[in-house]
């Protein structure tokens, strides 16, 4: 079981690597996004401090969205996606390797950059920790998610804006208590019930996700 | 071994075949035959339990393919129309990758092997996307190789190749029908596969 995994993660990092422009790409735009409010809403700090959690969780969803589409794209119109539906183990392990792999090259990045970013708002020590924590647990839950989404819009032509419209509404929760986690940090409240409830998202997430992918997996290939 | 009963294919509105069956034994291969269009991938997609048949039943060693889901998996292997080949991958890579995707135990040597008997001996470190079509057909076709699955499902393996390629993949069924294995196989060129029973269905 966990060779699959392993299996699958090692080889979807392995072509993330050799197509570097699309992490690169991704990054880019969560770092300019999120640049862009402070030149905008000018040197208030303040201002900047209350806006910071909530943008730079905008700016992850987003940044997340942008490497979503081609989760299954690539692999269903090469054939690939055909020879892991037909592997001796469940569809759904498959899934869990290929959102892993998603969050490593997407989400991990993200959530690593983000403290650096989080200065430009001002945000101090503790605040930028939470930030950091909140994205490494929240955005596992936004990989499985939108591997959902994904897997629901494969195949369909003008796929990308329906992804969004399926996939955004669901991160809703996620970003709720992802800025959340932040601005109660802020404001001196500790952040350790959002931070569950981040977590238990993931989890169940991470759980539920692969399996749901996996039946609209199917019905994309028949 | 593996049994189609009264298989019926509708695509979209269109009914393709219906009433089809047959019965397969180890060491026998058959043919599907007919036009284009006629339903053929269709059917080779619904041996391999990716489509559902309309009405009928596929049964290997006598159960319901539905039924044993990862225990029929695990002793097939399909090969579609497309190749399932990544560009950025070298042949070796690829070759590797999906043995271990497929749970197959082949090491780098074997696999070596297998891309020089495909006459890709001196590729094996060039990203696919650099290969020519039939070359990455070659790459496709190298896991057959050392694939020893009772059952082989194989959507048009002689498209792209060059008569020496299709001399070599007629070997290669050959000796997996000798072994006692089973081949389902679309061609519109006539190849003689010098080993095992030949049978021929026509659809359409």
């Amino acid at each position: 079981m966990f060779a699959l995994i392993r299996a699958v993660v090692g080889r979807d990092l392995r072509l993330a690597m050799r197509r570097q422009a699309d992490i690169v790409s991704a990054l880019f735009f969560f770092i300019i996004v999120v640049s862009l409010f402070p030149l905008g809403i000018g040197p208030e700090p303040d201002l900047l401090r209350k806006l910071a959690p909530g943008v730079l969780w905008v700016a992850a969803l987003l940044a997340t969205m942008l490497s979503l589409p081609r989760l299954f794209a690539d692999d269903h119109r090469d054939g690939t996606l055909e020879q892991l539906a037909l592997a001796p183990q469940p569809l759904g392990l498959v899934v869990l390797g290929k959102v892993l792999a998603h969050w490593l090259v997407s989400g991990l990045p993200l959530a690593l950059l983000a403290p650096v970013l989080g200065i430009q708002f001002d945000l101090d020590a503790d605040a930028l920790w939470v930030l950091t924590g909140a994205l490494l647990i929240g955005t596992p839950a936004l990989s499985g998610i939108g591997a959902i989404g994904a897997a629901l819009t494969l195949g369909v032509r003008g796929g990308g804006v329906l992804l969004s419209l399926l996939v955004l509404p669901l991160y809703i929760p996620v970003l709720i208590f992802g800025a959340g986690a932040v601005d109660a940090t802020v404001t001196g409240m500790g952040a350790q019930a959002h931070l569950s409830l981040l977590g238990a998202l993931a989890l169940g997430g991470l759980f539920f996700a692969p399996w749901a992918t996996a039946a609209a997996l199917r019905i994309a290939l028949e | 071994m593996l049994e189609a009963l009264n298989l019926e294919c509708v695509r979209g509105e269109r009914r393709l075949f219906a009433g089809v069956g047959f019965r397969l034994e180890g060491g026998e291969m058959l043919y599907l035959q007919g036009r284009n269009g006629s339903g053929k991938t269709s059917m080779l997609r619904m041996l391999c339990g990716l489509t559902q048949p309309a009405s009928g039943e596929i049964r290997w060693r006598d159960r319901p393919i539905g039924k044993l889901g990862d225990d029929f998996r695990a002793e097939l292997c399909y090969l579609g129309h497309l190749n399932a080949i990544k560009e950025e991958l070298t042949p070796l890579e690829n070759l590797l990758a999906s043995a271990r995707l497929a749970e197959d135990a082949l090491d780098e040597d074997a696999a070596l092997d297998a891309l020089e008997m495909v006459g890709l001996r001196g590729r094996e470190d060039l990203a696919c996307r650099y290969l020519s079509q039939g070359q990455k057909r070659r790459v496709a076709l190298a896991r057959l190789v050392h694939e020893r699955r009772a059952l082989w499902v194989l959507d048009e393996p002689y498209v792209a190749l060059d008569t020496a390629a299709v001399e070599l993949v007629a070997g290669l069924i050959g000796a997996h029908l000798q072994r006692g294995g089973l081949a389902v196989l679309t061609t519109h060129q006539t190849v003689e596969v010098r080993a095992g029973a030949v049978r021929e269905l026509r659809l359409g």
